[in-house]
């Protein structure tokens, strides 16, 4: 079976990214049976239906998220979430590099669905010369009638620009995303409002990930049954996971929902297990900000909910795997210091918070901490917990409080 | 001035959004590209452009990490020393790559060629170790690769043939885009 | 539909309005909840979390719909996973809060340990200590000892200056980005921004000169820790050494209420000495804000060229006596004197212009009196249609309108253009009509440039307009259509560019605009409606109440005989046809009306300053500062307000209204006052529109929204709670009665040909109060003149040109923009002037 999201890996498809080569392969063939055959709330029902849930992370269903956005007239927009800046995590780069106008397919439908007439893909800014494919395909469509006045003929109108960042992971975030592009400092807002009724501009506006789009098409094109045949009954489909760190075959990989993670880390399809002979250690199944899990959690499978009795979570998929050589102080430290690199500051637990965690672990890693900092690390990431304004503040207590549970004698062997 | 040299892409950035402070990432990356970096006066212009205090683009360009507030060198060697990478040596590669420019990070070579900065993820981890350059990714690096890298980066700017050009392309995206 | 919610805090029920914060809720019924980065007057963002609490909702059926119960009848509630914030949190029906639970209080806890992360704990010499939200916080709630390393803390400025006027100490900032916010939200003045991001991040400013906004000391009551400071107030006293006083503002015709607080001190032989001015809460007025001149002018009052004796001329020489010699001397004078006259300046407070009057016209037998630098007419109709007693700027938006001619309020009058601003951005048209763009152009719905000579002739074409459907598509039409349909409309008309005899053609032409009744009701007589005269002082209404005019009596009855006016004096002390001339408050010859004091047999100056024209005169009476003493002013929206003594009166002066009544009772006007009180209840027998007001009443104070001044100084900022008196509104005679359309003479044009004069305000433009702040000498208004590139073929940017006008010559810096229109040139820095002048231009060779 070829590829539903990363097809240019399929033979004959390397050159997937231009629009001809696109649509001799079935390419917009989703578009024009939206415009000519289903109204707005036919295609919404069709991805509510599909169980499409957000690839960004959060899960939450692309369908239901379409339909909160209000039904009257007025400006409206989708915006595509190509902040990928997630530790482990590049799944979206290959995405909008190599099949770029499955993306642009996917957002136009979902504009489409909404009303909206304008569509912009923000990339994060180092993503700029990855975005040259996307920005070509762009000038394709438009060339060709696929973006503008008068979509495929039809009565349906929608622009489409990129926009760049410029280096900050809280742009990931939607309302900082949102404000980003607007122009404002790069800080989420507290929702609500959520964007779906104050979005860009105030307008309603639907936010999704890159993957999330690329997946509409196909939907689109083989029903919500089809899609859903596939994953499990609360997580439908397929999912493109990140494998980085100590693996043979890092890399992306499209992989059905429902893979334990022993199959994605071990199988010579996916990973293709440990290199030098080491043993695996430890595995962040959503970059930096997911909960650290250890061997007795790799049979869990993949889906939003298989880690939840591990104490983690699926997130992004990005599989960052460790073997026995890593020290998981060295490890924590690593990604604290990315989060207190990546906290805007504007609520005062993260900015604060995270602050003092690097200050604490710092002081562990280079042998000057004692028992009280590693129960002051413990307790400053869990006065963190549940009191910021973002998602991100929550993220950044995990490579603390899992690291210290999997492993406080590495902590302990640390101190004076 | 960026206003007089690039009319034509910023008018043809500006004219993607409603609202024209939209437009100031951007015409702040335009004016890195310019000046090598968002130096005040730069950002002075900018503000001009789409009638901000200048205070708000100086906010931004603090805010990210992309904009150099102070002056670099020719060519920004941003490497990513991120967890994922440095499961796979990065940061061993960036010890090498300050020894060999005999710098350390955030600091420029003498001869103003090179730059050497640490970066956050860069979404490239399974190509690690990895570096960006002058927007352009150089992936699954090993001190031969840097070598060679540091080699052709060298006889570019001795020759005084522009680098791979980012820039060239983005206005070019810009115009027609606006139009 | 109820548009009230009704919801439960700590077992407390309560109604407020729809779309109410929580926060805002609580405070309402006295529940203080603790916030850093929520402020009533902006949007809230839910950053700071100090405001985490408990808020449930009654849980209903998801099939049926119905509420769901408790076994003993009561509503199930669901809290939900965790605490939210309350300042963000919008009321909800049948909401229950829980503000005082342990989880709340815990959370309270960590967050403040948070907040002293970095914190750098210098309260023993920190400005805000004694009233730091922070400090108070931590001593209710916090944890009393610190897990963080000292060392560890992150270190950092702690003297930026962000300007001439704020400085910013960066280890104590707590990242709340209530001055960012305020300065984008409420001042429109986007030069405060964070830079960097995470625990870096740090306020910042570009503008050019740095903090470059009118409204910068705002920031420093609103500041929740000590991290803004003021110049002049920063390292000056600790805030439990201070002793508040109540004060009206005398910088301009707004009458912002404001607190002085002073404190003893050994260099002032102990006496009280004045530490800082801070905003007194006046909802209908100046809300919670200042701007920076009403805030950073006032240490003229402990100048030590202050006048502090009487003084005489004795052979050639101006000499200290005793008052009595003094006080003889000029009434002997003025007795004796062929003719007399009174020149008043127009800050005065009520008291003053009362016995002045009184002086002349009872004493003095003597009709020729006026204000120095008469510049705007209409108050005569302004008594009439003026903006109606009871009227808040505060409550115009959607469906009302505003409209502003030949004024630019942001230099003129700071806080009107605040409000009305506000107003604008909450909905109200605004139509502004002028001869440039001003810094209210931009918030228009209606921008109507005109040639100022055109103005007047602009609007008599708007009120024809509106006075008929149209069906024209013009922006004129446009506008009138806007006006007149308005709820409620309210005109502010000024003088810039325009003669004296235009601003009352003025006055008259929005008057009868104000009266127009088409479907509904004129927008005259009822709350929110009418003209506002943007008067260029703080007491011109109180002048013109009190008949210091040559025409009016006080209460606007027509005088008998008409006296002079003070372009009358200004000639005959040239030619001899006038021979005393009492001056108060006022400089005429520093001011250039009089080139020096001419033919005058007496000049009787009372003044605080030796200005130009004192230093000619022949009796010198020393005034008491409006810090001095107290008295009352009447604002441009005609509110009576009072103002406190705050400190001791430098030397011997005394108040004007004394001086005056002492001379008073020594040529036959009657016995000398002793109290002001009883001077404000003479006044009101004369002026009929201050009927039923006293010190008493004027010094009474209703509830007000917000809530601030109380201990939880987190909350409002450091506004002081009013205590000492709203003020009070006289009521136009619109308010009672019905009044007909004005009659309007066919416009006359004195203009000559040439480059038409429009002389621009400057906020902060030399005088002899202002020249006096060391806060503020560094942003004092440069002398410019620009012109349109059209008439500058002779002249470059930059170049220094002599600016000659029918009255005075200026050296200006000449600035080339097609800001201004061709044909007129805008002259900046220099006192205020009316506008039919012509420039007459020379380049001065460098």
């Amino acid at each position: 079976m070829g590829h539903i999201l990363l097809r240019h890996r399929d033979e004959g498809l390397e050159n997937l990214h231009q629009l001809d080569v696109y649509r001799a392969n079935g390419g917009y063939d989703a578009l024009k049976k939206v415009l000519d055959e289903y109204s707005k709330d036919e295609v919404i029902t069709i991805i509510r239906d599909s169980n499409l849930r957000g690839r960004g992370g959060a899960g939450f269903p692309a369908g239901l998220k379409w339909g909160f956005i209000p039904k009257v007239d007025g400006d409206k927009y989708v915006v595509i979430n190509t902040d990928e800046s997630e530790t482990g995590t590049f799944k979206d780069r290959e995405l909008v590099e190599r099949n770029p106008h499955q993306v642009i397919e996917g957002a136009l439908i979902a504009a489409y669905a909404i009303g909206a007439k304008q569509i912009y893909n923000y990339f994060r800014g180092e993503f700029m010369s990855a975005a040259f494919n996307f920005e070509e395909a762009l000038q394709e469509c438009y060339a060709a009638g696929l973006i503008g006045e008068n979509i495929m003929g039809s009565d349906f109108s929608c622009d489409f620009s990129c926009h760049y960042g410029a280096g900050a992971y809280i742009c990931g975030e939607e309302t900082a995303l949102l404000n980003s592009l607007q122009g404002d400092l790069g800080q989420p807002w507290s929702k609500p409002p959520f964007p779906a009724v104050e979005g860009l501009y105030s307008k309603p506006t639907v936010v999704n990930n890159t993957e999330t789009l690329a997946n509409v098409p196909p939907i689109i094109m083989n029903g919500a049954d089809w899609y859903k045949s596939m994953g499990t009954e609360r997580s439908a489909g397929i999912k493109i996971v990140c494998l980085s760190g100590h693996i043979n075959k890092p890399g992306n990989y499209e992989v059905e929902m429902g893979t334990s993670y022993r199959d994605i880390l071990f199988d010579e399809k996916y990973g293709g297990g440990i290199p030098n002979g080491k043993k695996f250690k430890a595995l962040l199944p959503s970059g930096g900000s997911g909960p650290v899990i250890v061997d007795d959690a790799l049979d869990a499978p993949m889906t939003y909910e298989g880690l939840t009795e591990h104490g983690s979570v699926m997130g992004s998929a990005s599989l960052i795997v460790m073997d026995e050589t890593v020290d998981m102080v060295w490890a924590a430290m690593k990604m604290i210091h990315f989060f207190r690199h990546e906290s805007c500051g504007k609520c005062t637990p993260c900015r604060e918070g995270v602050f003092w965690m690097k200050i604490v672990i710092d002081r562990i890693y280079n042998g000057i901490g004692t028992e009280k900092d590693i129960k002051t690390l413990e307790s400053v990431a869990n006065q963190i917990q549940g009191n910021t304004l973002c998602a991100l503040g929550e993220f950044a207590i995990n490579p603390a409080l899992a690291t210290i549970r999997h492993f406080p004698e590495e902590y302990r062997a640390k101190i004076k | 001035m960026i206003a007089e040299k690039y009319a034509k892409e910023i008018e043809g950035i500006i004219a993607r959004y409603p609202s024209k402070k939209s437009a100031v990432l951007p015409l702040m990356h335009l004016a890195q590209r310019e000046y090598g970096y968002t130096s005040e006066s730069a950002m002075k212009e900018v503000a001009s452009i789409l009638d901000l205090d200048p205070t708000q683009v100086l906010s931004l360009a603090g805010f990210y990490t992309m904009f150099y507030e102070e002056p670099v060198g020719k060519y920004v060697l941003e490497i990513c020393n991120d967890l994922a990478c440095a499961l796979r040596g990065a940061d061993e590669f960036v010890d090498m790559a300050c020894k060999k420019l005999d710098i350390t990070p955030e600091e420029t070579t003498d001869d103003g060629l090179f730059t050497i900065k640490t970066v956050m993820c860069l979404g490239a981890c399974d190509r690690a170790p990895m570096l960006q350059c002058n927007m352009s990714f150089e992936e699954n690096l090993n001190e031969e690769k840097f070598d060679a890298l540091l080699g052709r980066l060298r006889a570019e700017a001795t020759a005084g043939t522009p680098s791979f050009s980012v820039a060239e392309k983005m206005a070019s995206y810009a115009v027609k885009d606006g139009a | 539909m109820s548009d009230l919610v009704t919801l439960t805090i700590d077992g407390t029920e309560l109604s407020v309005p729809k779309g109410t914060r929580v926060a805002d809720a609580a405070k309402s019924v006295g529940i203080d909840i603790p916030v850093f980065c929520h402020h009533p007057k902006l949007e809230p963002v839910g950053a700071c979390r100090m405001c985490l609490v408990e808020i449930g909702m009654p849980m209903r059926d998801r099939a049926t719909g119905e509420p769901m119960l408790n076994e003993d009848g009561s509503p199930k509630i669901n809290f939900g996973r965790g605490l939210q914030t309350s300042c963000t949190a919008v009321v909800g029906e049948g909401m229950v809060v829980h503000t005082d639970t342990e989880a709340v209080t815990d959370v309270r806890g960590t967050l403040l340990e948070f907040q002293l992360v970095n914190h750098p704990l210098d309260c023993p010499i920190c400005d805000k200590g004694g009233e730091c939200p922070l400090q108070n916080l931590v001593m209710d709630h916090g944890k009393m000892e610190s897990r963080v390393y000292f060392e560890d803390k992150r270190r950092s400025d702690k003297h930026v200056s962000l300007g001439d006027l704020i400085f910013l100490d960066r280890e104590r900032c707590i990242q709340c980005a209530r001055c960012i916010r305020f300065q984008d939200e409420v001042a429109d003045d986007r030069v405060l921004q964070f830079h960097n991001r995470g625990v870096n991040l740090e306020i910042v400013t570009m503008s050019d000169p740095g903090f470059d906004s009118y409204w910068s000391g705002n920031t420093t009551d609103i500041c929740p820790v000590g991290a803004l400071t003021t110049a002049d107030f920063r390292f000056g006293a600790r805030p439990w050494e201070m002793t508040p006083s109540a004060s009206i503002c005398s910088q301009c015709a707004v009458g912002c209420n404001m607190t002085v607080n002073t404190r003893r001190e050994a260099r002032s032989g102990g006496k009280p000495v004045i530490k800082r001015i801070l905003p007194r809460q006046n909802e209908a007025v100046n809300e919670l804000w200042l701007c920076d001149k009403g805030r950073f002018t006032h240490d003229y009052v402990a100048s030590p060229e202050r006048l502090t004796s009487p003084m005489m001329r004795k052979d050639g020489e101006l000499v200290a006596v005793s008052w009595d010699e003094a006080l003889n001397a000029a009434a002997e004078g003025l007795q004796a004197a062929s003719s007399v006259a009174g020149l008043a300046g127009q800050r005065l407070s009520n008291e003053d212009y009362f016995m002045l009057q009184k002086l002349f016209r009872k004493g003095l037998k003597s009709g020729n009196l006026d204000v120095n630098n008469r510049q705007i007419g209409g108050g005569d109709v302004v008594a009439q249609v003026g903006i109606a007693a009871g009227s808040d700027l505060q409550q115009l938006g959607k469906g009302d309108a505003i409209l502003v001619v030949a004024s630019d309020l942001h230099e003129e009058a700071p806080l009107w253009w605040l409000r009305v601003k506000q107003a604008a951005d909450r909905g109200a048209a605004l139509v502004v009509i002028n001869g440039r763009s001003t810094r209210l152009s931009s918030h228009a719905t209606h921008n109507l440039q005109a040639d100022s000579g055109d103005i007047v002739a602009t609007v008599r074409q708007l009120v024809s307009m509106a006075k008929v459907e149209t069906d024209g598509t013009g922006a004129l039409d446009a506008a009138a259509e806007t006006l007149i349909t308005a709820n409620n409309l309210v005109a502010f008309y000024g003088y810039e560019g325009l003669s004296y005899e235009e601003t009352e053609s003025l006055a008259k032409a929005l008057a009868n605009l104000l009266l127009i009744q088409m479907d509904g009701e004129p927008h005259v007589g009822r709350m929110n409606n009418g003209l506002i005269p943007v008067w260029p002082y703080a007491n011109t209404q109180g002048a013109w109440d009190m008949g210091i005019h040559p025409a009016l009596l006080p209460s606007y009855k027509a005088a008998k005989m008409t006296g002079m006016d003070a372009v009358a004096m200004f000639a005959g002390a040239a030619d001899g046809s006038l021979d005393a001339l009492y001056v108060v408050g006022a400089d005429p010859i520093g001011d250039g009306w009089m080139a020096d004091r001419g033919k005058l047999g007496l000049l009787i100056v009372q003044e605080l300053f030796m200005t130009k024209t004192a230093v000619t005169a022949d009796i010198i009476f020393p005034a008491q500062s409006w810090a001095e003493r107290d008295g009352t002013f009447t604002n441009g929206e005609r509110r009576v307000q009072r103002y406190y003594p705050a400190i001791r009166p430098a030397g011997d002066s005394r108040p004007d209204w004394q001086i005056l009544s002492q001379l008073g009772e020594r040529v036959g006007a009657g016995k000398a006052e002793t109290v002001t009180s009883l001077v404000f209840r003479s006044l009101t027998k004369a002026a009929r529109q201050y009927k039923g007001m006293d010190y008493r009443s004027l010094g009474q104070v209703e509830a007000q929204w917000p809530v601030v001044g109380g201990d939880d100084r987190y909350y409002g900022g450091n506004a002081f709670a009013n205590t000492a008196g709203l003020g009070k509104q006289w009521a136009a005679v619109a308010e009672s009665k019905a009044v007909k359309q004005f009659e309007m003479d066919d416009a006359v044009s004195s203009r000559e040909d040439g480059l038409l004069l429009i002389n621009a305000a400057s906020l902060y433009t030399a005088g002899t109060l202002i020249d006096k702040s060391a806060v503020l000498a560094p942003r004092m208004a440069k002398i410019t003149l620009t012109i349109n590139p059209v008439d500058a073929t002779a002249y470059e940017d930059g170049d220094t040109l002599m600016v000659r006008t029918d009255r005075v010559t200026v050296q200006a810096t000449a600035v080339v923009s097609d800001d201004v229109m061709v044909g007129t040139a805008v002259l900046r820095g220099v006192k205020a002037m009316n506008g039919t002048a012509v420039a007459r231009l020379s380049k001065i060779k460098e």
